[in-house]
């Protein structure tokens, strides 16, 4: 049963895995960034504090993450289709993917961003820095580290979602476990699949720290 | 003497939840050109609360701050910040981007104000020979001393050729040489650039070692200000007062267990041998007993002291006494 059919089917798995993984992971990251840095300049203590537009992104935020992503997948499957043309596949994926990860990489920008010391953000504004430099050359450079760890985690955890997508059809290896492993109860196929993701989150953690520490430049040495 | 920065009833409040806090009240200053202005005040005074309105970073609930006749409220925000280029400040947290190394740190300000790289390159260099880091350049924040750190600072509040330089309490969290280094940088920076400083501090040394004139915060207000000198010879207020004499009362109680008893027969009445014994060793005796009358010029009779806690320090001041040819009996249990 390990013929190459079989095996060109879980290679083709992995590459449709990473397709849905990394490209949901930027259109995430597109949406959440700016969200993330959103919530710490519209805070209290922020530097434009604003509580309105703080309140709406919070609530949003909240919401869009309290919402279970099997059950997201299926609500917005009208816009799957009016954006991608059809409701299934690998690309079809991404959509719910960015939407469900876009709030909770908000969230982990927004704590990234709020381990800035503060004193360093007075003394850009002392400098007469503009909001944009501050966001740009102060928030995001010094939070780089964090922010990377960050983007480690949301990785891990939108691959674990793209495999969840793979039970109505999202293609990848989780749709691959399903349809073998699951349906036609070829537990080996499971078990193969299985160990395919662990060893791919494994790798993009190790990329993602190895990364981190080598940007930072806080450890004396 | 041309005023540069003017401050006039500046009040802050601070809005809570339940309650408010007057930070600052009323507060009125003059401070002219190439003045090393400290502002003292014990912590929590409001100091760096009115440190802050000079440059905005608070805003006053009241009052006016005038940099150079610019009052900075009237200014939109493009204004300020193109004045926030002209008045620099250091902290006492040195507060420098971690990622960078020295020499970026240093370019950081002249990128905001839209320097080409290489010339703000070129600017960092020359202030890093000024603060006498050169060979930290490409070195990061992360492997520096405090002192080393506060130097980098200063460069980087020179980059911009500002009028005025703040100083948050930029020495507090430096040990006392490296303290006097800094200060003396701050001085040759005022001398050598012409640049007003002003100084937030609850140390007087600091305002003793470099300022010319120092205002006493007291409870966000104004206490006493002028000339070091003025304030220092004649404190009229009670804030000044306690500042001016804080560090006197170290010894409340003596606390050593070792007295002596003292004869003098042959010594000169008008050689002060305790007082000179306090002095040379630099600790205080305290005085149990004394029974000395001047007999043609011969002190005659006796004393009992009491010595400090240290056992070296007692020992030289027996030593420092049978040197004066004084009979010396240490007497035991005389106290506790």
């Amino acid at each position: 049963m390990w013929d190459s059919t079989t095996i060109n089917m879980l290679i083709e798995g992995i590459g449709a895995t990473l397709y849905m993984t990394l490209v949901s992971t930027l259109m995430a990251y597109v949406i959440g960034l700016p969200m993330g840095i959103a919530l710490v300049v519209t805070a209290k203590d922020g530097l434009r504090p604003n509580t309105i537009v703080y309140k709406i992104l919070d609530v949003v935020v909240n919401i869009v993450r309290s919402v279970p992503f099997l059950i997201l997948l299926i609500l917005i499957i009208p816009l799957t289709k009016v954006l991608v043309g059809k409701s299934y596949g690998s690309t079809a994926t991404i959509v719910p993917l960015t939407m469900a990860a876009a709030p909770f990489i908000a969230r982990l920008v927004e704590s990234s961003l709020q381990e800035v010391d503060k004193g360093v953000i007075e003394a850009a504004q002392s400098m007469g820095a503009s909001l944009w430099t501050i966001i740009w050359k102060v928030l995001l450079a010094e939070a780089r580290t964090s922010l990377i760890v960050g983007a480690t985690i949301a990785i891990g955890t939108i691959l674990g979602y793209s495999a969840m997508a793979g039970t109505v059809g999202g293609g990848g290896l989780g749709d691959i476990a399903i349809r073998y492993g699951y349906y036609r109860y070829q537990t080996d196929i499971m078990i193969v699949t299985v160990i395919l993701l662990v060893a791919l989150v494994q790798i993009l953690q190790v990329i993602g720290m190895r990364l981190s520490k080598k940007l930072d430049k806080r450890i004396t040495g | 003497m041309e005023t540069i920065i003017q401050i006039q009833n500046v009040g802050k409040t601070f809005e809570g939840k339940d309650s408010t806090v007057e930070a600052l009240k009323d507060i009125n200053l003059d401070i002219h050109k190439g003045d090393i202005y400290g502002i003292i005040g014990m912590s929590g005074a409001g100091k760096s609360t009115l440190v802050r309105c000079l440059n905005f970073l608070e805003k006053p609930t009241t009052g006016t701050v005038c940099i150079e006749g610019n009052d900075l409220s009237k200014m939109t925000d493009g204004e300020l910040r193109k004045a926030r280029t002209e008045i620099a400040m250091i902290f006492q947290h040195f507060n420098l981007l971690m990622q960078r190394t020295v020499l970026d740190n240093i370019c950081f300000p002249l990128e905001i104000t839209g320097h080409k790289k290489k010339e703000a390159r070129q600017r960092a260099k020359e202030l890093l020979e000024i603060v006498d880091l050169s060979e930290k350049a490409a070195a990061y924040p992360a492997q520096l001393s405090g002192g080393q750190k506060q130097r980098v600072a200063i460069a980087r509040a020179l980059a911009m050729n500002p009028k005025i330089l703040l100083c948050d309490e930029a020495t507090s969290a430096l040990d006392p040489t490296t303290t006097k280094s800094i200060l003396k940088l701050l001085k040759e920076i005022n001398q050598q650039y012409g640049i007003t400083i002003v100084i937030i501090t609850h140390e007087m040394t600091v305002v003793q070692e470099i300022c010319s004139h120092v205002a006493i915060i007291d409870y966000g207000s104004l206490a006493e200000s002028g000339t070091v000198e003025e304030v220092f010879s004649r404190p009229q207020t009670q804030a000044a007062k306690k500042l001016v004499f804080q560090d006197e009362h170290q010894y409340t109680e003596m606390k050593g267990k070792r007295c002596i008893r003292i004869v003098f027969t042959e010594n000169s009445s008008f050689e002060p041998v305790i007082g000179n014994m306090v002095l040379e060793c630099k600790a205080p005796v305290n005085i149990l007993l004394a029974d000395t009358q001047d007999i043609n010029g011969i002190a005659h009779g006796q004393m009992v002291l009491q010595l400090p806690e240290g056992e070296q320090i007692a020992d030289r001041m027996i030593h420092y006494l049978e040197e004066r040819k004084l009979t010396v009996e240490e007497l035991d249990n005389y106290v506790g």
